[in-house]
C-alpha cells in the first residue's frame, strides 16, 4: 500500500478517534462535562495521540531502515566474482535497484504480467529491450546475477511493504483501542495529553543537536574513508592541488587555504573600515532622518542572496577590474581574480560589520561620553579615545564573525575567484589580480557532476568540508564568547 | 581683584598667548579639522555602502530587464491532417514540422516580396529551433479533428536575432559568427519593417522550462520557479512547526541544565555554519544514506529546513520572550495549566513575531544556492515536476541554481537571462520582506 494511503488511513482513524473518545467520555458521567476530570476534547485528543503518534513514528523509522536492510540482504547475494573489474558493489546495486523499479514500472503499465516478471531469464528475454519499450532505460544488458538480485530485491521490498502496512496500521488500531479502554470519567486525560505534547516539544528541540551530530558524523565518516586512501600528512601539509580522476593526484589543502584566507583578507580590508565608519557615523553623528534611510539601505545588502553578488562579480566587477586594472598593469588577464571576489565579498560583509558594531557602540554607556566631553574633548576625540576602545572587544567579535562568513562564503568565489589553485612556486600566489581558488569552490567542484564515492578525489571534499567547519566553528565560538563577555561588562 | 581683571601674565611674568573665544588658535584649528575629517570619513563610508548597493542593482537591472521582452515572428501556418499524420508517423518528427514551417514561412516571405533576398534556409535561421516543437504541440492536440489547422502562429526568433534588437549582436560580430550572417540580420530588419517580427513582453521567460545551450531564446524559469516553490512548501511545513515547538520548549518549559545549555549553544552556532556544509550534510545523509533521489525538491527542502531552523527558533524565542509574564500569571491564576497558558495565551500573542521571523527565514532559504549545488539541483531539467506530494520527488531546479546554471553557459544571451532571473528572485524577496514588515507594523504589540 502506498505510504500516502497509510497516512490517510491513520488520519481517518485519528478523526474518528477524536469523536469517539470525546463521546465515550461524555457518556461515562451523568452530569455532562462537569463530571469529567478534564475537558471533553482532551479525551478526544488523547485517543488521537495514541492512535497517530506511535504509528507515524514507526512508519518513519520503517521507511528509513527498511531500504538499508534490504540493500544489505540483496548485496550479500551478489558474489564477488559477479562484480565487473571496472565497477564497484555500489554501482552494481544501483543497477539492481534500477532494474527492480523498471520491472515494477513495466508491470504497472501492463507490458509484463506478474508471472512473466517473476520468470525473467536473461537467456530467453532481452530484458533491456523489453524494458526500453515501456520507457525504462537500462545502461547495459543486465547479467543473470543482477536479474536474480533484482528479483530478490523486488520480493523483499514487496514483503517489507506488506509488513509495514500491517505493523503500522495495527499500531494505530492498537493505540486507538488502548486509549478507548482508558477513557473513563476520572481518567486524567489532560495530564496525559500534556505529557505527550511536552515529549513532542522536547523531540523538536533536539533536532538542532541531531543536525550538528549529522554534520559532524557524516563528514567524519567520509573523511576517515578519505584518509584511508590518502595520507593525512600530505593533505594538511601538501603544497600542491591537482586532482586527477585517473588517480595519482596531489590533494594538498594549503593552496586552497591560502586562496581562502587571501580573499577573506581582501574582503575584510574592504568591509571593516567602511562598516566601522558607517556604524560610528550612524550611532554618533547622524540625525534620525539620515539614520532611518541609511541603516535599512545598508541592511538591504545583507538580505541580498549571495548568488546576486556572484553574478555582480561575474558580469560587472570582474570585467571592470580586468579592463581597467589587470590588463593595463599587465598583472593578469582573467576577469576572475582575488580582488574581484574580495571586493564583492567585502560589499556583502559591510552590513555584518556595521550593524553589529552599531549595536555595540550604542551599548557603550553615555556617561563615558559625557565624561570625555566634560574634559573638553571633541566628538571625534571622544570616539577615538573613549568609545572605540571601550567597544573594541565587541568590534573584534564582529570582525571575527564577518571573517567566518567570508571563509565559508561559496557563490561569490565560485563565480568570481576562478578555479586554478595557487602555485607556491614563484611569487604569483601573492598577486591579487591572479585567479585563485578556495576551499569552498573545490568542495563544489569535487561534489557536483558524476561522483564516485570510492575515489579520494571525491572524498577529499568531505575532508575540506570538515576543515572548513572546524575553522568557522572556532571563529564563531571565539567571537560569540568575546561579544558575550563584552555585553556583561556594561550590563 | 578678580582673575578676570588680572593682567594676562603668568606667575613668572611670562606673557601667555592671548586666548579668544572668537579666534581659534592653531591647536584648536587642528582639532576641529580632525573632527571634520572624521565626520567626512563616516559620511564617505555610508555613501560608499549605498553606492555599492545602487551599482549592484543598476548592474542587475540594466543587464536583466531586456530578458522580459523578446522578439517574435508571426505568420500564417496551414497544417493539413495528412501532414500531421505523416509527421507523427515519421521517426524524426520535429524535422518534418520544421519543413512545414519552412514552406509556410517561404509563402509569408513571398507575400512580402522578400523571398528572393536570401535563401529560404537562411531565412529559417531567423526562427528559433524551438518552433518545430511548438507547432507539434498544437498539431498533436488537433490530431484526429477533421479540420485542417490554419491560423497565424507566433514563434520565437533565434537568440542571435533577438540579441541584434537588444544590441548584443552587431553586423560586425555577425560576420564572425557561424550561427548568423549579416544578410540574415538585414532580412530581419526588413521583416521588422514589414511587421512580421515584433518585440513584446515575454511571458515564456517565467513559464517555460530550461532550454539547451543552443537556444537561449527558449530558456525559461518555469521549472525553477516551481522547484523553488516546492522547496519553500517543504521548508514551511517542517521548519515552522519544528521551530516553534523547539522554541516553546526552550523558552517556557526547559529546566536550566547542561542539556539545554548545549542545545542553546548549538542553535546559535548552527546559525553561523557555512551554508555549503549543510549541502554536504544533505548529500551524505539524505541522498547517500537515506537514498532519496538527487535533484528532488524534497531533499532541497529538507536541507533548507535545517538551515532555516536556527533563524526561526531565534526569532520565535525573542517574540515569546517579549510577551509579558503577567499574561502567563493571569492564565495560571484562572486555573489554566502551564501548557494551556502557553498555547491559549502566549503563543497567539507571539504569533506576529513568529510569522515575521518565519518569512525572513524563508526569504533566506529562497536565495540560498550553495547547498543545492551539492545535492544535484544543477541538473538540466526540462520536465515540469508533477503536483505535490509525488512532485516533491521529481527532479526540479531552483531559481538561484538556475541563475548559476545559466552563467556557466557560453552564449552571452544566457547572461541576460541570468540577470532577468535575479530580478524575479529579488521581486519575490522584496515581496516577502515587505509582507514581514507589514505584519510587524500591523500586529506587533508593544507592552
Amino acid at each position: 500500500m502506498p505510504v500516502l494511503w497509510i497516512v490517510v488511513i491513520i488520519f481517518a482513524i485519528s478523526v474518528v478517534g477524536y469523536l469517539i473518545g470525546r463521546k465515550r467520555a461524555l457518556s461515562m458521567t451523568d452530569d455532562g462535562a462537569r463530571g469529567l476530570h478534564s475537558l471533553p476534547s482532551y479525551y478526544g485528543w488523547n485517543v488521537v495521540m495514541f492512535a497517530a503518534v506511535p504509528s507515524l513514528l514507526a512508519l518513519a523509522a520503517w521507511l528509513l531502515v527498511a531500504p538499508l536492510v534490504i540493500d544489505g540482504r540483496v548485496s550479500a547475494l551478489l558474489p564477488n566474482e559477479t562484480i565487473p573489474q571496472v565497477s564497484t558493489r555500489g554501482l552494481v546495486m544501483e543497477d539492481v535497484r534500477r532494474l527492480a523499479s523498471g520491472i515494477d514500472a513495466a508491470i504497472s503499465r501492463g507490458a509484463l504480467t506478474e508471472d512473466e516478471a517473476a520468470n525473467i531469464r536473461t537467456d530467453f528475454t532481452n530484458v533491456r529491450a523489453r524494458l526500453g519499450e515501456v520507457g525504462v532505460a537500462l545502461g547495459s544488458e543486465p547479467s543473470q546475477a543482477v536479474v536474480n538480485a533484482a528479483q530478490r530485491y523486488r520480493g523483499l521490498s514487496a514483503a517489507s511493504g506488506i509488513w509495514m502496512t500491517v505493523v503500522v496500521l495495527s499500531l494505530s488500531a492498537g493505540g486507538f483501542g488502548l486509549a478507548y479502554s482508558l477513557t473513563k470519567a476520572e481518567f486524567r486525560a489532560r495530564n496525559t495529553v500534556e505529557r505527550g505534547i511536552l515529549a513532542l516539544l522536547m523531540l523538536a528541540s533536539t533536532i538542532a543537536i541531531l543536525t550538528t551530530l549529522g554534520i559532524v558524523l557524516s563528514m567524519l565518516f567520509e573523511t576517515t574513508n578519505f584518509f584511508r586512501a590518502y595520507s593525512w600528512q600530505e593533505f594538511f601539509l601538501g603544497a600542491r592541488w591537482s586532482p586527477d580522476f585517473r588517480g595519482n593526484s596531489d590533494l594538498g589543502i594549503l593552496p586552497l587555504l591560502w586562496g581562502t584566507l587571501y580573499i577573506s583578507l581582501v574582503a575584510l580590508i574592504v568591509a571593516v573600515p567602511i562598516g566601522l565608519f558607517a556604524a560610528i557615523y550612524m550611532s554618533e553623528y547622524a540625525g534620525p532622518r539620515l539614520r532611518s534611510v541609511a541603516k535599512p539601505l545598508l541592511e538591504l545588502l545583507a538580505g541580498i542572496p549571495t548568488i546576486v553578488y556572484g553574478l555582480f562579480a561575474l558580469i560587472t566587477v570582474g570585467p571592470l577590474i580586468r579592463d581597467w586594472l589587470a590588463q593595463p598593469t599587465g598583472w593578469g588577464e582573467s576577469s576572475s581574480s582575488v580582488i574581484t571576489a574580495g571586493l564583492v565579498m567585502g560589499i556583502m560583509l559591510i552590513p555584518f560589520v556595521s550593524s553589529l558594531s552599531d549595536d555595540i557602540i550604542n551599548a557603550v554607556p553615555q556617561t563615558m561620553r559625557d565624561g570625555s566631553f566634560g574634559l573638553g574633548a571633541t566628538k571625534s576625540e571622544t570616539i577615538r579615545q573613549v568609545v572605540v576602545p571601550a567597544a573594541l572587544p565587541g568590534i573584534v567579535g564582529a570582525v571575527l564573525l564577518a571573517a567566518s562568513r567570508a571563509i565559508g562564503e561559496t557563490m561569490i568565489v565560485v563565480m568570481g575567484a576562478g578555479a586554478a589553485a595557487a602555485q607556491f612556486q614563484g611569487g604569483q600566489f601573492l598577486n591579487p589580480l591572479e585567479a585563485m581558488t578556495t576551499v569552498t569552490v573545490k568542495i563544489v567542484s569535487q561534489l557536483t557532476g558524476d561522483t564516485d564515492f570510492a575515489s579520494p578525489e571525491t572524498l577529499v571534499a568531505f575532508a575540506l568540508g570538515l576543515t572548513l567547519f572546524v575553522i568557522t566553528l572556532g571563529l564563531n565560538v571565539l567571537a560569540l564568547y568575546i561579544v558575550r563577555k563584552y555585553r556583561e561588562q556594561y550590563e | 581683584m578678580s582673575d578676570a581683571t588680572a593682567p594676562a601674565t603668568g606667575p613668572a611674568g611670562v606673557r601667555v598667548k592671548k586666548m579668544s573665544l572668537l579666534e581659534q588658535d592653531d591647536r584648536t584649528k587642528r582639532r576641529n579639522a580632525a573632527e571634520k575629517r572624521f565626520q567626512f570619513y563616516g559620511l564617505t563610508a555610508i555613501t560608499v555602502g549605498v553606492l555599492a548597493l545602487a551599482m549592484l542593482l543598476i548592474s542587475i537591472l540594466s543587464n536583466g530587464l531586456s530578458a522580459f521582452s523578446q522578439s517574435f515572428v508571426t505568420f500564417e501556418v496551414t497544417l493539413t491532417q495528412e501532414q500531421i499524420a505523416d509527421a507523427e508517423a515519421s521517426v524524426v518528427k520535429t524535422s518534418k514540422y520544421s519543413a512545414i514551417i519552412k514552406d509556410n514561412f517561404q509563402t509569408a516571405l513571398a507575400a512580402q516580396g522578400l523571398a528572393d533576398q536570401v535563401s529560404v534556409d537562411d531565412a529559417m535561421g531567423l526562427i528559433s529551433k524551438e518552433a518545430a516543437a511548438q507547432l507539434r504541440n498544437v498539431a498533436t492536440a488537433r490530431m484526429g479533428d477533421d479540420e485542417d489547422v490554419s491560423r497565424s502562429f507566433t514563434f520565437l526568433t533565434n537568440g542571435r536575432i533577438d540579441g541584434y534588437y537588444k544590441g548584443r549582436v552587431t553586423m560586425e560580430t555577425a560576420a564572425r559568427d557561424s550561427n548568423i550572417s549579416p544578410e540574415q540580420l538585414q532580412l530581419a530588419d526588413q521583416l521588422r519593417e514589414a511587421g512580421l517580427i515584433e518585440k513584446r513582453f515575454n511571458w515564456g521567460f517565467m513559464t517555460m522550462p530550461d532550454a539547451s545551450g543552443q537556444r537561449p531564446e527558449a530558456a525559461g524559469l518555469g521549472v525553477a520557479i516551481l522547484g523553488s516553490l516546492y522547496m519553500m512548501l517543504v521548508v514551511l511545513c517542517l521548519a515552522l512547526p519544528i521551530g516553534v515547538a523547539a522554541s516553546i520548549y526552550l523558552e517556557e518549559f526547559a529546566p536550566k541544565n547542561w542539556l539545554t545549555d548545549i542545545i542553546e549553544v548549538n542553535i546559535s552556532n548552527l546559525a553561523a555554519v557555512p551554508s555549503i556544509v549543510f549541502g554536504i550534510l544533505g548529500l551524505a545523509i539524505f541522498i547517500n544514506f537515506a537514498g532519496l533521489p538527487q535533484s528532488a525538491p524534497i531533499v532541497g527542502g529538507l536541507v533548507l529546513t535545517l538551515m532555516t531552523l536556527p533563524t526561526i527558533i531565534i526569532a520565535t524565542r525573542a517574540s515569546l520572550k517579549s510577551v509579558p509574564p503577567s499574561i502567563r500569571s493571569a492564565a495560571l491564576g484562572l486555573g489554566a495549566s502551564k501548557m494551556q497558558s502557553v498555547f491559549h495565551h502566549v503563543l497567539p500573542l507571539a504569533a506576529p513575531g513568529i510569522l515575521t521571523g518565519t518569512i525572513i527565514g524563508l526569504a533566506q532559504a529562497l536565495g540560498e544556492t550553495a547547498p543545492l549545488l551539492l545535492i544535484g539541483m544543477v541538473a538540466f531539467v526540462r520536465e515540469y515536476p508533477a503536483g505535490p506530494p509525488e512532485g516533491l520527488f521529481d527532479p526540479a531546479s531552483a531559481l538561484p541554481v538556475q541563475v548559476y546554471n545559466w552563467t556557466q553557459r557560453s552564449d552571452p544571451a544566457f547572461f541576460e537571462r541570468a540577470s532577468g532571473a535575479i530580478i524575479i528572485l529579488l521581486i519575490f524577496l522584496l515581496f516577502m520582506n515587505a509582507l514581514a514588515i507589514f505584519l510587524r507594523r500591523r500586529f506587533e504589540r508593544r507592552w
